[in-house]
């Protein structure tokens, strides 16, 4: 099949989404989105993207499937440990001097990095007064991430990045194996507010004082990454703390000016005092 | 008359890395795209290595980066790289692909798609699979496959695999890889 021919598949099913369903994936990264959009094809024993069109707005069941599929991630607890260590030794303790936080975690997949923080603000003694937000648009992600059960097996890796990070206890205080699976105790969730929101063009809904969008905005193309990057300048409260993925930047984004950058390889920014 | 070259390589991949891309120049005119198989733990440090011995500038792909001549892209650990339709680099947190992420599979994928017949495949030394079905959507756009010959390579599987996979334009020793790129290269300037 001739690529001409792909792009204007894609492209139809892309518009039929948006105009039936509000979902606006015109400006993800064409790349990955593609590969997730034939994936789902092969998956569903399909041969061309075009006969997804009248699946996906007649049987909402299968658009649901769709729309997993389109935002699935793979993610760590403690996924690049040097981050956290960075928030638990440079952030916490500002965080601190204030009676109450508020951090948004913007596209929080399945939930381990959620965690990954709130055992952090446990053992920093910051939990109680803090407010977590998940949010994600993928409903599945976000019921995986709200029953807090993962892979036993994961766990092994889990704790070694734990202990990377700083860990001041035993990994194992944090959750109950039963057979394969690893549940997160009930303690590091009564804080933490599981929401859909869409970055595409959801609002902000409290103010922050950390957000982290991490391996979200590299799915974006330019324009999107930049109304996100807006969006969070706005959420935050002066001086409030921003954390990217590893590989993503405020380097050519319009919001630069707007932060400091508090550790450049780690990719954490702080909001200037006056914007 | 080709754009781009990617490059797939696992197991033995800094020796194998250091033969190929240390006849280029420091101005090749074509980029170099390759998905090398890593721990998480050398973050960096390959590159590094690389270095040393390259007289050509190799770096860490970065998001949204602008494929141009004179570079060598490496892949990131933890991340597919992908190349987009304004020739520009992405990466993606996808679910590993042939237990790899990055999967060169992805990459050689995603550039037969921008560059089609400009777009030249190599699969070097590597204990996997990976990169075969991306070898043979690159022939299928019409681009041209290389691969280093089993028999010299660390690990023959991933070139073994290539080879069965795809239909091979040349099957080469690292060294004749490197001459035959950069003989090509330049013919076609």
């Amino acid at each position: 099949m001739s690529k001409a021919l792909k792009d204007i598949e894609v492209d139809c099913l892309l518009e039929a989404i948006h105009q039936h369903y509000g979902y606006d994936f015109h400006n993800y990264a064409k790349a990955s989105l593609k590969r997730r959009i034939q994936g789902f094809v092969s998956k569903t024993g399909h041969q061309q993207v075009s006969e997804l069109v009248p699946k996906v707005l007649h049987d909402r069941e299968f658009f649901g499937d769709f729309l997993h599929c389109m935002s699935v991630t793979v993610t760590e607890m403690f996924r690049d440990p040097a981050m956290f260590k960075e928030l638990r030794e440079n952030v916490i303790p500002t965080l601190k001097t204030y009676s109450r936080i508020n951090i948004w975690h913007a596209g929080c997949a399945t939930g381990e990095e959620v965690y990954s923080m709130a055992i952090l603000l446990h053992e920093e003694g910051l939990l109680e007064q803090a407010r977590i937000y998940a949010t994600d648009l993928n409903h599945r992600s976000l019921a995986t991430a709200q029953a807090a059960i993962y892979p036993a097996e994961r766990m092994k890796l889990y704790s070694q990045n734990y202990l990377n990070a700083g860990g001041k206890q035993a990994f194992t205080d944090y959750y109950w194996e039963n057979y394969d699976s690893a549940k997160i105790n009930d303690f590091l969730r009564h804080k933490v507010t599981f929401a859909s929101h869409n970055l595409c063009c959801d609002q902000n809904f409290a103010e922050m004082h950390l957000i982290l969008c991490r391996n979200v905005l590299i799915y974006f193309d330019k324009n999107l990454q930049e109304r996100v990057l807006d969006l969070f300048t706005k959420g935050l409260v002066p001086r409030g703390f921003l954390a990217l993925g590893e590989k993503e930047t405020l380097k050519f984004s319009s919001s630069q000016q707007q932060f400091d950058s508090l550790n450049d390889t780690l990719k954490i920014y702080r909001k200037k005092r006056h914007v | 008359m080709y754009d781009a070259i990617v490059i797939g390589v696992s197991k033995g991949g800094l020796q194998a890395l250091k033969t190929v891309l240390g006849v280029l120049p420091v101005d090749f005119p074509t980029p170099v795209i390759i998905v090398q198989h890593q721990g998480e733990a050398e973050l960096g440090t390959l590159a590094t290595l690389l270095n040393k011995d390259l007289a050509i500038e190799l770096k860490e792909a970065d998001l949204n980066e602008n494929i141009v001549g004179g570079h060598v892209y490496l892949s990131c650990p933890g991340y597919h790289l992908l190349v987009e339709q304004d020739k520009t680099l992405a990466l993606s947190t996808d679910p590993p692909l042939n237990y790899s992420r990055p999967s060169i599979d992805v990459l050689f994928e995603s550039a037969a798609e921008v560059y089609q017949d400009k777009l030249i495949g190599i699969i070097l030394t590597g204990a996997s699979a990976d990169g075969s079905l991306g070898l043979a959507t690159i022939k299928q756009y019409g681009g041209l496959a290389l691969v280093q010959d089993p028999s010299t390579a660390e690990a023959a599987r991933m070139p073994q695999a290539a080879i069965e996979a795809a239909t091979i334009d040349h099957v080469l020793s690292l060294h004749d890889i490197g001459k035959f790129i950069l003989r090509i290269c330049y013919d076609n300037q």
